[in-house]
């Protein structure tokens, strides 16, 4: 008599995590460009000829590398979000926490401030700050609502949000010069071209830190989601639980969005995909809604890259694409 | 009795906002093996005496002891793994099983990485027995009856293996079949488990039939409380409803019915 849980940890995880891996693997020999591998490996020949080297380890690797990181966070997060207003429907994206941090980082490479102390970009703390704001706003308005959001106030609050920091993203533009307001724009769209490993060696720390508190978090979220006085009545110290999952959301979210801008609609694809396919239960939710995201997003970078090729979108695009039909149907079926 | 008392709450009071308390000084004592009934109206503070006395709500004033031990001398956890509290309703935002729900109730008993063991899932499918719900272990949750949810709910706290088990309004959106389920399931987990049970109601049969004692509250005060034979009587049911109503024991039963008659203008 196998526990459900241990047994779903055992068979469902490596599955999802060898899918991730694979992706990551696969993802840079795939491009409008064919490469050889065996070329790109061969240290025999000097990298300023060695094409197919540079194509795979500057153009092609870290862009995959950041999809993995940035696809895992957002899915992640909006798992946590979802859990802590105990809405399916609440996502970075739309609860206006991704433009929050978007703001933040705007603010910060619009004052030429990207390059910060130390050689460590001021970009991914920049954007933390903007998401825990948009977060605490959030997070305030569903307090004062103790039977957790309804689905009416979690858009409407989304919705005021997205287009007030989209307002002031604007406003930054405005101000800004022609040179810096063109860099920002295609950023906004959700770009991952992140164009070296710098970036992603910045925003790592910032995931690994979000995720260490996911773990911590799984199994209260479980309780959580039955909400404030039903967790409290098992043993959960809400407010300390609330605080850690609002604040590492947060985290996840600017370290994703400070990388390849606000990329819409992870947060709900993946995790509602992942439920249909390992149940409901936040302790495999969690670590499986991280591995699809990765590989879901290297995917859809995939498509940008050579759906129309050579142009290559912005991944934002095309996850706007798959995640705006996809966002409008689970609305039908939850309300 | 003093020294008996499992639970016991001493000059209670609560408010949100100085000029309406919602209670205004009460005590009661629960001893072990009881079943205890809180009546009275809507906005009586039921919830929230029951709030105080499962230690989720702070009381503004008075303290509240399990065992002779102040409830804010109690771990979060050490707190949930003597007391269990059953809602009115329950809404889930993600479709869980039967099966994982009981197990939640497990949640105060396990360190911060552990998973349910072979033990536990012993102790939430004997819960679920308990419940008469055994066959219902596979199924969604959300797509339960009124009564198979709440039975579920029930088991839930009883896989949290606590001395006492505090329900607030069990029965209020149930039909009479599940109302009577629910009733007799409580005094059979009283009678042969032993737990001791405080219930808030509107359900005066459901008063009448199980608890022992009985709590009459209104406006945040006691307006009575002793045995429920003693406490039961038109007089009290009208000044606590301001409803006359004829009160009489049943021949069947034993039980005390009331049978409502006129409301009076307060």
């Amino acid at each position: 008599m196998t526990p459900p849980v241990r047994r779903r940890l055992w068979t469902v995880l490596p599955l999802f995590a060898a899918g991730a891996l694979a992706a990551v693997l696969l993802a840079p020999t795939v491009g409008s460009t064919p490469i050889s591998l065996a070329r790109a490996f061969d240290r025999s020949l000097p990298w300023a000829e060695n094409v197919d080297a540079q194509i795979f380890f500057v153009a092609r690797l870290p862009r995959v590398l950041a999809a993995a990181l940035v696809g895992a966070a957002l899915a992640a997060s909006g798992v946590v979000l979802q859990a802590l207003l105990r809405n399916p429907l609440a996502t970075p994206f739309t609860l206006g926490v991704s433009s929050g941090a978007a703001l933040g980082a705007m603010l910060v490479i619009a004052a030429g401030l990207d390059m910060g102390a130390l050689g460590v970009s001021s970009v991914p703390l920049a954007s933390f700050a903007g998401s825990i704001v948009a977060t605490a706003i959030v997070y305030w308005l569903a307090r004062s609502q103790r039977r957790g959001l309804s689905t009416n106030v979690l858009l409407l609050a989304g919705v005021t949000l997205n287009s007030f920091f989209s307002a002031l993203i604007l406003f930054v533009q405005y101000l800004a010069d022609f040179t810096q307001a063109f860099r920002t724009v295609r950023w906004l769209m959700g770009d991952l071209d992140v164009g070296g490993y710098g970036a992603i060696v910045a925003a790592l720390p910032l995931v690994v830190l979000s995720f260490a508190a996911f773990a911590v978090l799984a199994r209260s979220l479980n309780v959580l989601s039955l909400g404030a006085d039903a967790a409290a009545a098992r043993g959960v110290d809400v407010v300390r639980a609330e605080r850690l999952a609002f604040l590492s959301a947060s985290l996840a979210t600017g370290a994703a969005v400070s990388l390849a801008g606000p990329i819409g609609f992870i947060g709900i694809i993946v995790p509602h995909l992942v439920r249909l396919l390992v149940g409901a239960d936040h302790r495999v939710v969690l670590p499986a809604s991280a591995c699809f995201g990765a590989a879901f997003l290297i995917g859809c970078d995939l498509i940008s890259r050579t759906a129309l090729a050579p142009l290559e979108l912005p991944v934002g695009i095309v996850t706007a694409m798959i995640g705006g039909p996809f966002f409008l149907w689970q609305l039908v079926r939850h309300s | 009795m003093q020294a008996s008392a499992l639970l016991q709450a001493v000059s209670l009071t609560f408010a949100y906002d100085a000029t309406r308390p919602v209670l205004a000084g009460v005590s009661l004592e629960v001893s072990r093996g009881a079943i205890v009934g809180i009546l009275g109206p809507n906005g009586s503070g039921k919830t929230t005496l029951l709030g105080a006395l499962g230690g989720t709500r702070r009381p503004t004033g008075g303290t509240v002891t399990l065992d002779g031990r102040p409830l804010a001398a109690f771990s979060r956890r050490g707190l949930a793994s003597r007391i269990a509290v059953v809602p009115q309703e329950t809404h889930l935002a993600f479709e869980y099983t039967v099966l994982e729900m009981v197990l939640m109730g497990r949640h105060p008993h396990l360190g911060l990485f552990e998973v349910e063991g072979p033990a536990d899932v012993a102790t939430a499918r004997d819960a679920l027995a308990a419940v008469n719900a055994a066959h219902l272990e596979e199924r969604d949750f959300m797509t339960l009856s009124g009564g198979e949810k709440q039975r579920v709910v029930i088991a839930a706290a009883l896989a949290q293996a606590t001395d006492v088990l505090l329900l607030d309004e069990p029965t209020s959106s149930l039909d009479l079949g599940a109302q009577l389920d629910i009733a007799q399931l409580l005094g059979r987990l009283n009678a042969e488990r032993g737990v001791t049970i405080v219930v808030s109601t509107h359900d005066l049969a459901l008063a009448s039939g199980i608890c022992r004692e009985l709590v009459l509250l209104r406006h945040g005060r006691v307006v009575a409380a002793g045995p429920t034979a003693a406490v039961l009587s038109s007089d009290n049911v009208r000044a606590l409803y301001d409803v006359d109503a004829d009160v009489h024991l049943h021949a069947g039963t034993g039980h005390l019915v009331v049978v409502p008659l006129h409301r009076r203008t307060p």
